[in-house]
């Protein structure tokens, strides 16, 4: 233990010239990869990113072959040669066949890596040199990045990252609609080809450190979970790299750990987790704020239907001053009890009801308040059989959902369109105590 | 038998049970699920080897059903969040169980049978020794016994139902409307790609199981609208990449199940420029034809 | 048929196919300058291609279009296009301003950003069609109705002479449908040529002084008081049409 401790504290520390190469590396990788994923992602070219990754697969042994060492530079543009192939025949095979992209990504996929692996086992055969090196491409082994792997990787990283800051307007465009983006004269080919350029270029830097086969995750997720917690396309591109880079550091802190140990499936695992934290946790869009929206909304409509229904029980006599027992009330509503009793207790503190002994009867404001959600009731189904011509015995159900929602300024939209009407399709009357009080 | 043509005999028989069952996938654009599937049912495999200790097929085959079907729906469930969109969602689930499965193996390494390379490439060249032995007798290589048995399964299972799978592939809402459970059927299909991705997997390794998947069907579909027909000739195209793999593989040295994955690609391509070709000439035919019915009905 | 250099947009003898299929036949015809035209025709007449393939956003298997007697890439800037609302995911995150400076984007350099001036015109657009206090909301939280009038000003800014509009009425609130009328009727008085797609027959005869009766060929073209008579419309939707495409596709098959 003392020793996981050990190499933690000196990973962290970047004391070791080693430690602080593969370090950068792997940052600038994780958030190259982000940002770039953004667009992909967006696109919903989000498996590309695979296609391209295992595609890439012969370049790094063709390479291998006629260089014969394991040389950095010479692997990264066989990778990019073989990867960017890979992209076309994506392209060529959708726009000449019946064959969508689906089927068209599965297909350059997996007879690329077929290829690539023909390729490898060539070479392993032939003997034709130590190939342990190349292993790590399938599963990337960030400690075995050097100085040279390392500085060659920023000067691409950086590269695409500027790039993206750059076009990011012709990329946002390109992705939102390339339609439009065509019809105002912005050469969309070539925007895309540049665009998928940069993603082989991405992958191809991040083999070593991440490997084929999980590559594509530093593409896709980083951006899914950004997505979750901004509407602003600039946000989740920056939000996306953090993340990548994030994963990128724990990865690398996993393989100077244990060196033996493949760093892509832990990159991934990592970066998993903050998608799970961000579908689940992210304000507006996570599922669990939305679960907690979807709950306030129905204590609100179990509250407005308590106020309908005690406002009706004394809207005959006009006189509201009754105190009526909670059984009484829960025989008005087909709500559950338990509901009904939070609904109760949340009206009585909002000053809209008052207690005595287990009977409650409406305050002046719970009055006005119970006309306002059964007028909206009424409101609306008026104007759903004037204007939608909807029979009577159809718009209830309707109006039941719809008196929750209405705004004040939709009533009066209401109140002006049907004329300010007295009487709902029902011939009930359409209350209007508080509003006369009001004006 | 010599152990070359048993080396045959499983790359047929896993090209076709792979090509017929993925003659839906492609059908259905569905092709990157199985892709999906295919890495995502290692940590059920891993998880199999592990409670079991053995490599015993029943438990494999249950690991590997839950974790294909718990693929296809996690996506599915992302999906309906609709704040991630469909095709990022499966990219995202079957990468992190793919590397679960992987890190297991790394951390376990020494109780599993089982490497990440072997897990890609597949090692079948040495199905003929890996023998099933009943009572001390033995009966043939056991990959053999094991895909043959998947693929008389997923026979049996499109021939069963092949009215349900034919219309919930081309028209998903006409399938509802005439009260068809379409998620049932969706589900029941990823279910026997599972099983199939699974039987071959450990024989061939992930790369020929996907390879074959999707190939075979995409060049059936590339000939012929029909679905009976299709489902045939994508046999045909497993055999043909089967065959020709093991021959290339021969030559070149190299693997074999990388080889039949090559001469599924080039199979394709042949496929695919003939096709481009055949509908230039077509497409010159149709205005011609144009021309001419606008000359009947113009007024 | 002489063809005038100063049309707006002349299209000569176009033919488009998907795939094997061809949707679009022969059609021949020249915008007239500073009027709203309507095009007007069944499900599957070839409507929004039509208005594709001149936007050259599809590839053609026979004629040309110009643009005041200048092939398209010429004189794209004198030319904005509305896509139909659906063809965009509206839950990408940008708001409606950066959707409406969109429409600037063709008159800067690719990698140059934006000015001042820039987005106060998207602004200005923006307020033409009522959207100005949307202009920082994320777009998938407008309505359809909204969400239309975005695209219409993003057109807008383009401020260009011609404008070719897909469907801008489909599936819109009331509001916004008097929004688009005012806004035709405006680019009308500038002496804008304006060439809606529209479903609504009911409406057509009003909304537009042209009409453009199109199934798959171009039945009829001309003014609307002209060209809205019962006859037309029953060639334009009638059948007839089922038997042409079928002989087509008979001939193509053999």
């Amino acid at each position: 233990m003392s020793e996981f401790w050990d190499l933690t504290i000196r990973f962290f520390s970047l004391a070791d010239a080693n430690v602080r190469w593969v370090v950068a590396g792997s940052i600038l990788l994780g958030a190259t990869a982000g940002a770039l994923g953004s667009f992909a992602y967006l696109q919903r070219r989000s498996l590309l990113g695979d296609a391209l990754a295992h595609s890439a697969l012969p370049g790094v042994g063709l390479a291998f072959l006629l260089v014969g060492e394991k040389d950095f530079m010479a692997l990264l543009i066989g990778a990019a040669i073989a990867g960017w192939l890979g992209a076309l025949a994506v392209n060529a095979i959708t726009r000449h066949s019946k064959l969508k992209q689906d089927a068209a990504l599965g297909i350059v996929l997996t007879v690329f890596f077929g290829l690539g692996v023909v390729v490898l086992t060539h070479i392993q055969k032939t003997g034709a040199g130590s190939q342990a090196g190349l292993d790590s491409f399938l599963f990337g082994q960030a400690a075995a990045l050097g100085e040279r792997d390392v500085i060659l990787l920023s000067i691409v990283a950086v590269v695409l990252l500027s790039m993206v800051a750059l076009g990011f307007r012709s990329f946002t465009l390109l992705s939102f609609d390339p339609g439009f983006a065509r019809s105002i004269g912005l050469p969309v080919r070539v925007l895309q080809f540049v665009l998928t350029t940069m993603i082989v270029l991405a992958v191809t830097i991040g083999l070593q450190a991440v490997g084929v086969v999980l590559i594509a995750a530093l593409l896709i997720t980083p951006a899914a979970a950004a997505r979750q917690w901004t509407d602003k396309l600039s946000t989740m591109v920056i939000l996306a790299a953090l993340f990548g880079a994030l994963s990128g550091l724990l990865g690398g802190w996993v393989s100077f750990l244990a060196p033996r140990m493949p760093t892509g499936p832990w990159v991934v695992v990592v970066i998993s987790v903050v998608f799970a934290v961000s579908i689940l946790f992210a304000p507006k869009r996570g599922v669990i704020s939305r679960l907690r929206r979807h709950l306030r909304n129905r204590g609100k409509v179990a509250q407005e239907h308590i106020l309908k229904a005690m406002f009706k029980s004394g809207y005959p006599e006009r006189d509201w001053s009754g105190y009526q027992h909670v059984s009484d009330i829960d025989s008005m509503w087909s709500f559950s009890f338990r509901e009904m009793a939070r609904g109760l207790r949340r009206l009585e503190k909002r000053g809209l009801l008052e207690r005595s002994d287990g009977s409650y009867r409406l305050t002046e404001d719970g009055v006005v308040e119970g006309a306002r959600v059964i007028r909206r009731h009424r409101l609306w189904e008026l104007y759903l059989t004037r204007y939608l011509e909807l029979p009577g015995d159809h718009v209830h159900r309707d109006a039941d959902d719809i008196e929750h929602i209405l705004t004040p300024e939709m009533e009066a939209q209401l109140e002006e369109l049907l004329e300010h009407p007295e009487y709902d399709p029902h011939h009930q009357e359409i209350p209007r105590i508080g509003r006369e009080a009001s004006q | 038998m010599s152990p070359d043509l048993w080396v045959l005999i499983t790359g047929i028989l896993a090209a076709v049970s792979c090509g017929v069952i993925g003659s839906f996938l492609v059908l259905r654009q569905n092709a990157m699920l199985g892709d999906a599937i295919s890495h995502s049912v290692l940590p059920g495999l891993v998880l199999a080897f592990l409670i079991t200790a053995s490599r015993d097929v029943l438990p494999m085959v249950i690991g590997a059903a839950v974790f294909g079907v718990a693929t296809a729906y996690l996506t599915e469930l992302l999906d309906r969040t609709r704040h991630v969109y469909r095709d990022g969602a499966l990219g995202i689930v079957f990468t992190l169980l793919f590397a679960v499965g992987v890190i297991l193996i790394a951390i376990y390494a020494d109780q599993i049978d089982l490497d990440q390379d072997c897990v890609l490439y597949g090692e079948i060249a040495y199905t003929p020794w890996d023998v099933a032995v009943i009572g001390g007798q033995s009966y043939g290589p056991r990959a053999v016994w094991i895909l043959g048995g998947v693929l008389i399964a997923n026979v049996v299972f499109i021939l069963t139902f092949y009215k349900q799978l034919k219309i919930c592939s081309f028209d998903p809402a006409m399938a509802r409307a005439v009260g068809i459970n379409e998620r049932f059927w969706h589900y029941a299909l990823m279910t026997m790609v599972s099983l199939t991705v699974v039987a071959a997997f450990e024989s061939v390794g992930a790369i020929l199981v996907v390879a074959m998947l999707i190939v075979p069907g995409a060049t059936a579909y590339l000939l012929t609208d029909r679905l009976s027909v299709m489902l045939v000739l994508s046999a045909v195209a497993g055999v043909i990449s089967a065959v020709g793999g093991f021959y290339a593989a021969n030559w070149l040295d190299a693997s074999i199940a990388g080889s039949m994955a090559v001469v599924a690609g080039v199979l394709l391509a042949g496929v695919l420029i003939g096709v481009v070709i055949g509908r230039r000439l077509a497409a010159r035919k149709a205005v011609a034809a144009a021309a001419a019915a606008m000359g009947i009905t113009r007024m | 048929m002489g063809s005038n250099p100063a049309a707006p947009i002349e299209v000569h003898d176009l033919t488009v196919a998907y795939r094997k299929k061809p949707v679009l036949w022969d059609i021949d015809f020249e915008l007239p300058e500073g009027r709203l035209i309507g095009l007007v025709g069944p499900n599957g007449a070839g409507k929004s291609t039509l208005i594709k393939a001149i936007m050259g956003l599809m590839p053609l298997l026979s004629g040309y279009v110009r643009v005041y007697g200048q092939p398209l890439e010429d004189r794209r800037e004198l030319v904005g296009y509305v896509p139909q609302r659906e063809s965009v995911d509206w839950d990408f995150p940008v708001d409606a301003l950066d959707v409406v400076t969109m429409g600037r984007y063709g008159r800067m350099g690719l990698f140059t950003r934006p000015s001042k001036e820039d987005y106060e015109i998207a602004m200005a657009c923006l307020d033409k069609v009522g959207m100005a206090d949307y202009a920082k909301r994320q777009i998938s939280q407008l309505s359809g109705g909204q969400q239309q009038r975005v695209f219409l000003a993003r057109a807008l800014t383009q401020d260009a002479s011609i404008y070719l509009m897909d469907e801008p009425f489909a599936g819109v609130d009331a509001a916004t449908e008097k929004a688009i009328i005012e806004l035709l009727k405006e680019l009308k008085s500038k002496q804008k040529t304006v060439l809606v797609v529209h479903h609504d027959l009911n409406t057509a005869e009003e909304y537009f002084d042209w009409l453009m009766l199109l199934n798959m060929r171009l039945v009829k073209f001309g003014e609307t008081r002209d060209v809205f008579t019962q006859e037309n419309l029953r060639m334009t939707y009638g059948g007839k049409l089922h038997l042409l495409s079928e002989a087509a596709e008979k001939v193509a098959r053999q």
